[in-house]
């Protein structure tokens, strides 16, 4: 699957571990929850980022000791129906106030880029790569948004706010 | 009236264009259609039995002249001359092709109106009281709230993709027309003792095949909170509502499954931390949303003026005054219903050719306004007095002067087995067939307040568990046939209706309503005592008795 992030298609630098694959000794990975709660200690010890990969039925604050160390966050969307991940994302970005990559793993297709944008996504691993080219172009689909999430976008409410008090400037 | 701005307006555009590109990529074959489905529900947009079904959204039921005839542009050029407005202040159209899908909705964007959220696992279209605005005695207009969460709501970058679907409504006035209780969220506008406004809010109302009447969650939300306090639910609905099996996945089994307490605390818990955040609302934004909702320049006018006093002695035009025209809040202005149940009709069926006239008839009359009802009838809310008259002569040209609002042949119904691919049981026939059978205007009045609702699947898009007699349509061994219940109600004293005994057949269906109704006039203590009270005060019994002692 292609990865995106920072709006381009880029490589990716991390290897992703089963349960029981071998700890290589270096190189940047990407562990499972479960192993990951597990061997936490052992796993920051060693040269390399590390990452989780984090299933969207398990509790996100149980990421937070951890958030300072990790390189990335893999949220997962085992269909584009289910939406948990979304919930998931803000509360790492806007309660937890996590600054690593945060990544869209699963179905990712270009549909629901600016609602993953919105909820603080910075990485998508997109299943088409048609999908993956078409990022940019997708994610500056819309430029009103109605709700103010944790990604700094001004919304409708406050700009007809703005829009008010300079039309006051002056009447 | 609400006036889109330019903002309101880039966003439906967008809205728009986005389906475009992908109604062209499930054309070229880009996209599956298991990846289109929720995209083209989230548009409104179903596969039915023969064709595309378009639904189109209308917000709190508030309809514009210039998008009423939009409306009636879509019937004829995209469609087959007529629409089906629903239960859930929506208009449907049948037979669309989906290559023009994109076409219509951008027809309907010019005059502000859009098909967002209509369907799909999203939040859905607010809905308030048909009357909004202009009823007697609510707190305020409930619409300049159902605005704010309309918009707090479209196109949500959390909840776009829930469990399943998720509909608010709210009322501002004692009297629930917006049968609040039977959503997933219901909010009634109150004031608390320090005289700010807020909410008693209500969650986990629904129908379907398991019924819940919604509890209340908490007494009091200040105005300011309640984006914060709907995403706190929202938010809790996301992440532990079930999605393993789709019939237990709406928030009312959670909210069941966990009990109302327990509920409760997490949604409390999840408030604490953010409703002292940007979603608290000051103020000033209420302010700009009031300022762009606009009233008419009402007259001062009599309490009774001449002409009506003169229309008073045609009895025809006194029996559709009585039962159509409610009071305003205003005087000398009155509220009046346009009753969609015809004698014969498919109930909430309205032709292009009666949209534009009565689109005409309200910039004559009612200063250029239409409301949709969930009851699946339209409302002039803002008709002088002195006008009354004219405009029932006008409106019994059009066909839209059936003087039975709120009587037994008022009836909701949803479009069945007719069109409905998740049907078992034909309900328009039904219906069609029992507004025939009580099309005697003296026996229905005889009758008094009656709603029948019907469904013809487990689904229950006809309401039919909290109709005064409610008729579902199930099927059995390759044969349609009919539950009957009754006590049911949807507004301020919501309640699910009882079985009275073994499903009937459909042949039967009409003939077994008669025997509820004989039943109901026989058992009344006095001609003011309600069908719903009868039921009250006797229980099915009685009523079981007269339907199945001869069957």
């Amino acid at each position: 699957m292609p990865l995106v992030n920072g709006g381009k298609i880029t490589g990716d630098g991390f290897a992703k571990l089963a349960v029981d694959t071998p700890l290589p000794e270096s190189g940047d990975i990407l562990v499972p929850a479960e192993r990951f709660l597990s061997e936490a200690e052992g796993l920051f010890k060693r040269a390399g980022k590390v990452g989780v990969i984090w299933p969207n039925n398990r509790d996100i604050a149980e990421l937070v000791p951890y958030l300072g160390k990790l390189a990335t966050v893999a949220l997962v969307f085992p269909t584009f129906r289910d939406g948990r991940a979304y919930s998931q994302a803000r509360l790492l970005r806007e309660r937890y106030n996590y600054r690593g990559e945060l990544r869209a793993t699963g179905q990712v297709l270009r549909d629901q880029f600016v609602f993953m944008l919105r909820a603080g996504f910075d990485a998508f691993e997109v299943k088409k790569q048609a999908d993956a080219e078409a990022f940019m172009q997708t994610a500056k689909r819309y430029s009103v948004f109605y709700q103010p999430t944790g990604d700094g976008r001004i919304t409708a409410l406050h700009r007809r706010m703005q829009l008010r008090h300079s039309e006051g400037v002056g009447t | 009236m609400y006036a889109y701005d330019e903002i309101d307006r880039t966003l439906v555009n967008e809205r728009v264009s986005e389906f475009r590109d992908q109604v062209k990529r499930r054309l070229s074959g880009e996209l599956t259609e298991d990846e289109f489905k929720i995209l083209r529900l989230q548009n409104g947009v179903y596969l039915q039995l023969h064709a595309y079904m378009f639904r189109v959204a209308i917000p709190y039921g508030t309809l514009a002249t210039d998008q009423l005839r939009a409306l009636a542009h879509v019937a004829r050029k995209y469609d087959r001359g007529y629409g089906h407005f629903t239960t859930r202040q929506n208009i449907q159209f049948n037979w669309i092709k989906l290559a023009e899908l994109p076409d219509a909705l951008e027809d309907l964007a010019k005059v502000g109106i859009h098909a967002m959220q209509t369907s799909g696992n999203n939040m859905r279209n607010v809905t308030s009281d048909q009357w909004a605005g202009v009823a007697p005695g609510e707190i305020e207009d409930p619409r300049i709230w159902s605005e704010l969460i309309r918009q707090h709501t479209t196109l949500h970058p959390e909840f776009s993709f829930l469990p399943r679907k998720f509909k608010i409504a709210i009322t501002a006035s004692d009297h629930d027309r917006a049968a609040i209780k039977i959503h997933d969220i219901g909010l009634r506008l109150i004031k608390n003792e320090k005289g700010e406004t807020g909410f008693e809010v209500l969650v986990g109302g629904g129908l379907g095949r398991t019924p819940f009447i919604a509890k209340t969650i908490k007494h009091f939300v200040h105005g300011r909170d309640i984006l914060s306090y709907i995403e706190a639910i929202l938010r809790v609905y996301n992440q532990y509502g079930r999605r393993d099996n789709i019939y237990k996945a709406r928030i009312k089994i959670l909210v069941h499954e966990l009990g109302i307490e327990k509920f409760s605390r997490e949604v409390e818990e999840e408030w604490q931390h953010i409703r002292n955040s940007s979603l608290q609302i000051d103020d000033e934004v209420i302010e700009d949303i009031r300022s762009r909702f606009t009233y008419p320049a009402y007259e001062k006018l009599p309490h009774m003026p001449d002409e009506l006093r003169q229309a008073a002695a045609d009895p025809d035009f006194e029996a559709w005054r009585k039962n159509s025209v409610a009071p305003h809040k205003v005087q000398g202005y009155s509220i009046v219903t346009i009753s969609l149940k015809p004698t014969g009709g498919p109930p909430g069926d309205a032709t292009a050719e009666q949209m534009d006239a009565l689109a005409d008839l309200a910039d004559k009359y009612s200063f250029g306004e239409v409301r949709v009802g969930h009851e699946q009838n339209l409302a002039l809310p803002h008709v002088a007095k002195r006008d009354l008259p004219a405009l029932w002569k006008a409106l019994d040209k059009l066909g839209l002067a059936t003087p039975n609002v709120n009587l037994i042949t008022d009836i909701i119904a949803c479009p069945g087995l007719d069109y409905c691919s998740l049907a078992n049981a034909r309900s328009i026939p039904i219906a069609q067939e029992l507004t025939r059978r009580f099309a005697n205007h003296e026996l229905a009045n005889l009758i008094g307040r009656l709603h029948i609702n019907i469904s013809g699947c487990i689904n229950a898009c006809g309401h039919h568990h909290v109709g005064h007699i409610g008729i579902l349509g199930v099927e059995k061994n390759g044969e349609e046939v009919y539950q009957i219940t009754i006590g049911g109600r949807a507004d301020e004293n919501a309640a699910l209706g009882a079985l009275i005994g073994p499903g009937v057949k459909f042949d039967e269906v009409a003939d077994v309503i008669e025997d509820v109704v004989e039943a109901y006039l026989a058992l009344r203590e006095r001609p003011e005592e309600l069908f719903m009270d009868t039921v009250k005060r006797l229980g099915v019994e009685p009523f079981k008795e007269r339907v199945y002692a001869t069957r």
